[in-house]
């Protein structure tokens, strides 16, 4: 039995940039929208902030 | 051809700007550090399995020297920034324990199978490899469901974090970090064949820029570059949407996670770069006048088998505490004895992976030409 033909490179990156949008757009619209006014400071460094993000390193 | 870069460099300005306006400052830098990372990986063809696999196959050590260089690099401001300023960054720094290493070694051999780590799935998908678009759907699961578990798999025996730091002190810590980054350069490089040890220019230069923008995540995000985390959140956001009720588990109750999920995904400064990953191995593709061809074409068991192994490997990877980038650059870069251990229980468990390969991975037969009659 011969292969299916597979979709190109640009049609394969379309639909991973389509499942992100999917995934944020779910998220816009289930999260609360960011404030604004108590966004971190651009830069950790200097900004006084312990950081508050969470990373993979974290239980 | 210049339209089509023109509108790339506008895609790439538009999601930073979006990231800016969305969530702040931080948000947009951090797209734009994410979109620096899939330049550079999918950009000069660096990468983290592959050259694991190459040192095994083919005793080509460029890419694994360019690994330690970058690691080294990195780990050169990180040491004396997370000296200077310990109440603002933190180190990718977590504890050695048995499901740690288990995880890393499964995680291992898993890469070889889905041919991509962490980052290598992100970069995949976005320059348009379907093995890597299937493993991005079975990584994100894999990493959320690892979160479930993640407290009774700890549960089973783990050591106090210990670093570098603590042990040595900032600048002996730092020293060593970088003799044993040395030695093990070395010793890839005696491995290697004559030919493939020294690495060519392009990769010289994606060691350093990795550096400088892993260096830009952490004085910017206040923690080094990590993968794992993010695709484990988006995981969750899609049960939560699904009706999973996330707040009885262990994982998600406690006070930052809990934060987290409750939050815009563009507030998780994981889920930013890899935001900006994703996207920016994109423009990488697209600005070459031809987009290379699809990766070979696989029977339906090996589908099948590349999403299983990417669900293990998204699982693993939240019991190691980390990806290649989590665990392996973050945390040696930044001091932490689990990605030291992460490094010998995961390149154990590539070995394994390789050999896996051949039997798991199977070509489909090539289509046939229809013939007139």
């Amino acid at each position: 039995m011969s292969a299916p033909a597979r979709p190109s490179r640009p049609v394969v990156a379309f639909l991973a940039l389509a499942l992100l949008a999917t995934i944020l757009a779910l998220d816009t619209l289930r999260s609360p929208a960011v404030d604004l006014f108590n966004a971190p400071p651009p830069v950790a460094l200097g900004s006084g902030a312990a950081p508050s993000g969470a990373h993979c390193s974290g239980g | 051809m210049t339209r089509t870069r023109a509108g790339l460099v506008v895609f790439a300005l538009a999601l930073a700007a979006y990231a800016f306006v969305a969530a702040g400052a931080r948000a947009g830098l951090l797209v734009l550090i994410g979109l620096g990372f899939g330049l550079v990986l999918e950009g000069l063809r660096m990468g983290f399995a592959g050259p694991w696999r190459t040192i095994v196959t083919d005793r080509d050590g460029r890419g694994l020297i360019a690994q330690f260089l970058a690691i080294g690099l990195t780990a050169a401001a990180a040491f004396p920034l997370l000296a200077a300023a310990p109440d603002e960054l933190f180190g990718a720094h977590a504890p050695v324990g048995l499901a740690m290493i288990g995880g890393a070694f499964v995680f291992g051999a898993a890469m070889q199978l889905v041919m991509g780590c962490g980052s290598g799935t992100l970069v995949n998908a976005g320059s348009g490899n379907l093995v890597g678009l299937v493993a991005l759907v079975g990584f994100i699961g894999g990493s959320f469901l690892g979160t479930l578990h993640l407290n009774w798999w700890t549960g089973l025996g783990a050591l106090p974090v210990i670093t570098f730091q603590g042990l040595w002190g900032a600048n002996a810590g730092l020293w060593i970090t970088l003799a044993l980054l040395g030695a093990l350069g070395a010793l890839v490089a005696l491995r290697a064949a004559p030919g493939k040890r020294m690495p060519p220019r392009r990769l010289w230069f994606a060691a350093g820029l990795l550096a400088v923008l892993a260096i830009a995540n952490l004085v910017i995000a206040g923690q080094p570059w990590g993968i794992v985390y993010g695709l484990g959140l988006w995981g969750a956001k899609v049960a939560e949407a699904g009706g999973a009720d996330l707040a009885a588990t262990a994982f998600w109750s406690a006070p930052g996670n809990a934060e987290r999920l409750g939050e815009s995904i563009l507030t998780d400064v994981t889920s930013l770069t890899n935001i900006g990953l994703l996207a920016g191995a994109f423009i990488a593709m697209r600005w070459k006048a031809a987009p290379g061809a699809q990766t070979a074409n696989l029977t339906a068991a090996s589908w099948l088998a590349v999403l299983v192994a990417a669900l293990v490997m998204g699982y693993s990877a939240r019991l190691a505490f980390g990806c290649n980038v989590g665990a392996f650059f973050s945390g040696i870069s930044t001091g932490s004895l689990h990605g030291w251990v992460w490094m010998v229980a995961a390149f154990g468990g590539s070995y394994l992976g390789i050999r896996l390969r051949p039997i798991l991975l199977r070509p489909a037969a090539p289509a046939t030409e229809r013939v007139p009659a």
